[in-house]
C-alpha cells in the first residue's frame, strides 16, 4: 500500500510533465518595489477593502504595519481598521475554515506567506486573469489557476474579460489572450496599477523586514571587510619569517 | 606612573600565572594548550582546501549556539510549529536574523564538509596512519545528514512534511519488516504530531551530542598522527635540531592567524547569503515550505534539500525500490572504504597518476551532476543521465583497487613544496 | 609589558585584530541577548484593557486580568470612603510612605476618583488574592474592622484602600497599577500616559 503511494506520487512528476492538457500560463513581470512605500499603502488599502473579508494575514501585526508603513496609529485606526481590534492585534478573520470549506469547497488561504511561495509574477498574472466562465460556480474562471474557486473580486474595476483559447499542432490548448467585454471602472493601465500595489503590499507581509535585513547587510560586510584587512596584515606578520 | 603601571600588569601576570598553576595541579590545561596549540605542528604549506575543518567548527558551534535560541521560541506541535517558525521571524526581536542564520549555517555546513571531504580525496588524507580520522568523518557526515533530515520535518511546511513522508517511506521498502519499521520510526501510521515531536527530540539533542562527541574524537585522532599536506609528506620524518618537524609551523599562532583570514573570507561570503539571499532561489529555503504542512495536497514536484539530491537521483535512477535503497545506501557506504580501496602508495594528487586524476574528476562531474539531476522532475531524460552518473560515481570506488595499483606515480619530495 | 620590547608591528596588528574581532563578537551578541526581550506577542497580550465601570453598583468589586495578575475595581460608597480617615491607627503604613504606588494613588484613597478604588490583587506578602470583607464588624473579624480586604492565605488585612494593617504578614499596602481614565466611565489598566 505504502509502496503503491509512494509510486504513485514519484509518478505524478512524469504525468505531470508529459501528459499535461493545459499549457501552463506565462507569467508576467510584477515589477513590484517594497521600497516604494506609497505603492505599499495603496496597497494595505486595497488589501483591507477587497481582500481582509476572506483571506485573514495571520501573522501580520497592525501596529508593525502602520510603524513600517510609515503612517500614525491614528491613521492606522481609521483607514485600515474596520472591526474594532487593537492596534496590536493581528490581521484575523472571523470566518471560520470549517465554514468556509462549506461555502467555497476550499478554504480562502492565510495570504500572509503566498508572496513567498508562489512568488509576485504569479500573483500579478492571477489578479489579472480571472475571465468569464459560465461553467463555474462563481461565473469565473482564472488562466493561472484553473478551477480556482475565488470569485473574480475586482472584476467592477477591470471590467469583465473573456479568454480566447486554440490548439496548437499536437492538439495542445493554447491560451491566446483577452478579450474586454465591457470597460470596467479603471482603465487597464490604472488597474494594473493597483493590482501592482497589491501584489507589492503581499511580498511586503511575506518578510516585513526585509528592507531592514539587507542595510544591515552592507554594515555587516563593511566591517567584515576591515576585520579582514586587518585579520591579513596580523597573518602576513607572523608568517613573515616562514618559508 | 609608568613604573606602577609595570608594576600592576607584573602582579597581574604572576598571579594569573599562580592561578594557572593551581588548575595545572588538577587538570591538564597547560599541557592540552602545548599539545593541541603552540607545539601541535602541522605543515607551513596548507592551501585553502585545508582551511574547511576550521569553517566546518565554526558553523557547528554556530549551529548549536542559533539552535539553541530557536528552540527558545519554537513550538515542536503540528499545532504550533509553523505559526512559531513565523513568530520567531515577526515577534521575536531579531528572531528573523536567528532564523536565517540556522537555515543558511545549513547548507553552509554541508558545503562546507563537501569541500573538506574532497580536500581528503585531493591529498589522500584517508590514508595510512589516517584511516580512522577519515572513518570517524564519515560518520559525523552521517550524523550531519541526520541532522539535517530530522531538522528539515520542524518547521512542518508543505515540503517538510512531504519530503519526510517520502524518506520513511523508503524504510518500507525492505522486505517483511519494512512497513512495521517506517511505523516504528514514525510512531504513528503517518508522518503526525508524534513524529514532528520525535524528531525534534533527535534534532536538538541526540544528534548534536553525537555530532560534538565524534568532533572532538575526530581532532584527537588526527592530532594523535599529525596533519597531512598538500604534497602528502610526513613532515615527521625529518626533524630539526629542535626535534619539531623542520616543515611544520606551531599551530598556534601560525595556523590559527592563517584560519582567522579564511573563517573571515567565509563569513563574508555566508553573510552575504544570510542578508540578501538567505532563500538562494528556493534551493535554502523551499518556496512549498512557506506553505504549512497539508497531508491532501502533494507539492507539485517533491524534492529533498539540495545537498541530498545526489544520493535522491540514485535512488529515482534505478526501477525497483527496494534496490533503489540498497544503492543510495552503498553509495553513501562506499567512500568509508576508500583507505582500502586506493592501493596507491603515494597520497598526494601531485604525484599521482593521470589516471587517478581523470577518475576524479570524473567524479566530481558525476556527483554535481547527479546533485543537479535529482533537483529535476525524473522524465526519461533525467532518469537515463542519472543511471549513467550513478554508474560513473560506483566506478570510481569499484575499479579503484585496480587503477591506483597501476597508475604512474611521480616522484615524491622529501620537503614540502610552496 | 609591552614597554620593555618596543612598540612592535605584530602586538600592533595583534591588538589591533582582538579588539576589531571583539567588537564584531560583541556585535553578535547584541541580536541574541536581545531577543530574550518581550516579544511583539508578548507586549500584545500584557497591552493595556480597557474597563467600562459605568454598571459597577455601589459597593460591587470588578475582577479583571492584566498581564497575569488580577485587577481589583471597587466602586466605593460614601460610607466607605468615610471610614479611610478614621482607620489609620490601625495601619502600619497609612500614608503609603513605604508601599509603592504611582504619584496619583499616594493620596488617602489611593485613586484617581475616590469613588474607584483599583489594586493590584496581590498580597504584598506572598502573592495570594485578597477576599473582599466589605461588611463592618463581622463576628470573625471583631469590632474594629472597617470594611476591606482578607488574604485567605495567611491572614493579611488591608483597608478599603488597600492599606496594610498592622501585625499581620505583609509588609507593604496593596500594589496600584498604572492606570487612567479615558472618559468618566472607562479604566484604561495598563497605561497613564497614552495606549499602549
Amino acid at each position: 500500500m505504502r509502496i503503491a503511494a509512494v509510486a504513485l506520487l514519484l509518478s505524478l512528476g512524469l504525468a505531470g510533465a508529459a501528459l499535461a492538457q493545459e499549457e501552463a500560463a506565462k507569467l508576467e513581470s510584477a515589477n513590484t518595489n517594497i521600497k516604494n512605500v506609497a505603492s505599499l499603502q495603496r496597497g494595505a488599502k486595497y488589501y483591507v477593502n477587497y481582500c481582509l473579508g476572506c483571506h485573514s494575514a495571520k501573522y501580520v501585526r497592525y501596529n508593525r504595519l502602520a510603524a513600517d508603513l510609515g503612517i500614525t496609529e491614528k491613521q492606522l485606526v481609521d483607514n485600515l481598521m474596520f472591526t474594532g481590534e487593537h492596534p496590536y492585534d493581528t490581521m484575523a478573520i472571523a470566518m471560520k475554515p470549517e465554514d468556509a470549506n462549506r461555502w467555497f469547497g476550499t478554504a480562502p488561504p492565510d495570504l500572509s506567506l503566498i508572496a513567498r511561495s508562489r512568488g509576485t509574477d504569479y500573483l500579478y498574472t492571477y489578479l489579472r486573469g480571472f475571465y468569464v466562465d459560465p461553467l463555474r460556480p462563481t461565473g469565473a474562471n482564472n488562466i493561472v489557476l484553473r478551477g480556482s474557486a475565488m470569485p473574480a473580486v475586482l472584476w467592477e474595476l477591470q471590467g469583465p474579460q473573456r479568454a480566447k483559447f486554440g490548439t496548437d499542432a499536437s492538439g495542445k490548448e493554447t491560451f491566446e489572450g483577452f478579450e474586454q467585454i465591457s470597460p470596467g471602472q479603471m482603465p487597464a493601465a490604472q488597474f494594473d496599477e493597483m493590482v501592482r500595489d497589491i501584489v507589492n503590499f503581499l511580498d511586503y507581509i511575506g518578510e516585513p523586514i526585509k528592507r531592514e535585513r539587507e542595510a544591515l547587510g552592507i554594515r555587516v560586510l563593511g566591517f567584515l571587510l576591515v576585520f579582514l584587512l586587518i585579520a591579513y596584515l596580523l597573518k602576513k606578520e607572523i608568517w613573515k619569517d616562514v618559508h | 606612573m609608568a613604573t606602577s603601571e609595570a608594576d600592576h600588569f607584573d602582579r597581574l601576570g604572576r598571579g594569573l600565572s599562580k592561578l594557572g598553576a593551581w588548575i595545572d595541579a588538577r587538570f591538564p590545561m597547560t599541557k592540552l594548550i602545548k599539545e593541541h596549540a603552540t607545539e601541535y605542528y602541522a605543515s607551513k604549506n596548507f592551501n585553502i582546501w585545508y582551511g574547511f575543518g576550521v569553517i566546518a567548527t565554526v558553523v557547528l558551534v554556530m549551529q548549536l549556539v542559533t539552535g539553541i535560541f530557536l528552540t527558545m521560541n519554537y513550538k515542536p506541535s503540528a499545532e504550533g510549529a509553523f505559526a512559531s517558525v513565523e513568530y520567531i521571524m515577526r515577534d521575536v526581536d531579531w528572531g528573523w536574523l536567528i532564523r536565517y542564520l540556522h537555515s543558511t549555517g545549513a547548507s553552509a555546513f554541508f558545503i562546507v564538509v563537501y569541500l573538506h571531504m574532497f580536500r581528503g580525496l585531493l591529498y589522500g588524507s584517508y590514508k595510512k596512519p589516517r584511516e580512522l580520522v577519515w572513518i570517524i568523518g564519515m560518520f559525523i557526515y552521517l550524523c550531519l545528514m541526520a541532522e539535517a533530515f530530522f531538522g528539515y520535518l520542524l518547521p512542518w511546511g508543505n515540503m517538510s512534511y512531504w519530503g519526510a513522508q517520502v524518506i520513511v517511506s523508503l524504510f518500507g521498502a525492505i522486505p517483511v519488516i519494512g512497513n512495521g519499521l517506517a511505523e516504528w520510526i514514525r510512531g504513528d501510521f503517518y508522518i503526525s504530531d508524534i513524529t514532528l515531536n520525535r524528531f525534534f527530540a533527535f534534532h536538538v539533542i541526540a544528534v548534536p551530542l553525537a555530532l560534538v562527541g565524534l568532533v572532538v574524537v575526530h581532532i584527537m585522532a588526527l592530532h594523535t598522527v599529525g596533519s597531512n599536506n598538500p604534497d602528502g609528506i610526513e613532515i615527521k620524518d625529518y626533524k630539526g635540531p629542535d626535534g619539531h618537524p623542520i616543515d611544520g609551523v606551531a599551530f598556534h599562532p601560525y595556523h590559527t592567524s592563517k584560519d582567522l583570514v579564511i573563517v573571515v573570507i567565509f563569513l563574508i561570503a555566508f553573510s552575504a547569503v544570510v542578508f540578501f539571499v538567505p532563500d538562494m532561489g528556493g534551493y535554502f529555503l523551499e518556496h512549498a515550505n512557506f506553505e504549512p504542512a497539508n497531508p491532501l495536497k502533494t507539492p507539485e514536484h517533491i524534492a529533498p534539500v539540495w545537498y541530498f539530491t545526489p544520493f535522491y537521483a540514485m535512488l529515482r535512477a534505478v526501477p525497483n525500490k527496494l534496490l533503489g535503497v540498497a544503492l543510495m545506501g552503498s553509495a553513501v557506504l562506499l567512500p568509508f572504504f576508500l583507505p582500502w580501496l586506493d592501493r596507491c602508495r603515494v597520497k598526494s594528487i601531485r604525484y599521482r597518476g593521470t589516471i587517478y586524476k581523470v577518475m576524479l574528476a570524473i567524479f566530481v562531474v558525476s556527483f554535481l551532476s547527479l546533485g543537479y539531476l535529482g533537483m529535476q522532475p525524473p522524465t526519461g531524460a533525467v532518469v537515463t543521465l542519472a543511471q549513467i552518473f550513478t554508474f560513473l560515481y560506483f566506478a570510481f570506488f569499484l575499479s579503484m583497487p585496480f587503477y591506483s595499483r597501476v597508475e604512474k606515480t611521480k616522484p615524491v619530495p622529501t620537503r614540502v613544496t610552496p | 609589558m609591552a614597554e620593555s620590547t618596543g612598540f612592535t608591528r605584530r602586538h600592533f596588528l595583534t591588538v589591533a585584530t582582538v579588539v576589531t574581532g571583539g567588537a564584531g563578537v560583541i556585535a553578535t551578541a547584541v541580536p541574541f541577548v536581545s531577543s530574550f526581550k518581550p516579544s511583539a506577542r508578548a507586549q500584545a497580550l500584557g497591552a493595556p484593557i480597557e474597563v467600562d465601570v459605568s454598571k459597577l453598583e455601589v459597593g460591587a468589586l470588578l475582577k479583571v486580568e492584566w498581564r497575569g495578575h488580577p485587577i481589583y475595581i471597587l466602586h466605593r460608597s460614601e460610607a466607605m470612603i468615610a471610614s479611610l480617615s478614621k482607620d489609620a491607627a490601625l495601619l502600619r503604613d497609612p500614608l503609603s510612605k513605604d508601599s509603592e504606588q504611582p504619584s496619583y494613588a499616594t493620596n488617602e484613597h489611593r485613586s484617581i476618583k475616590p469613588a474607584y478604588l483599583v489594586l493590584e490583587g496581590v498580597c504584598t506578602h506572598l502573592g495570594c488574592a485578597p477576599m473582599p470583607r466589605f461588611e463592618v464588624a463581622p463576628a470573625d473579624l471583631g469590632p474594629q474592622w472597617p470594611g476591606g480586604f482578607l488574604c485567605p492565605c495567611h491572614g493579611s488585612k488591608f483597608d478599603l484602600a488597600g492599606r496594610v494593617f498592622q501585625g499581620v504578614p505583609a509588609p507593604t499596602n496593596l500594589g496600584v497599577p498604572p492606570y487612567r481614565y479615558i472618559n468618566d466611565n472607562t479604566i484604561l489598566i495598563g497605561s497613564d500616559t497614552g495606549k499602549a
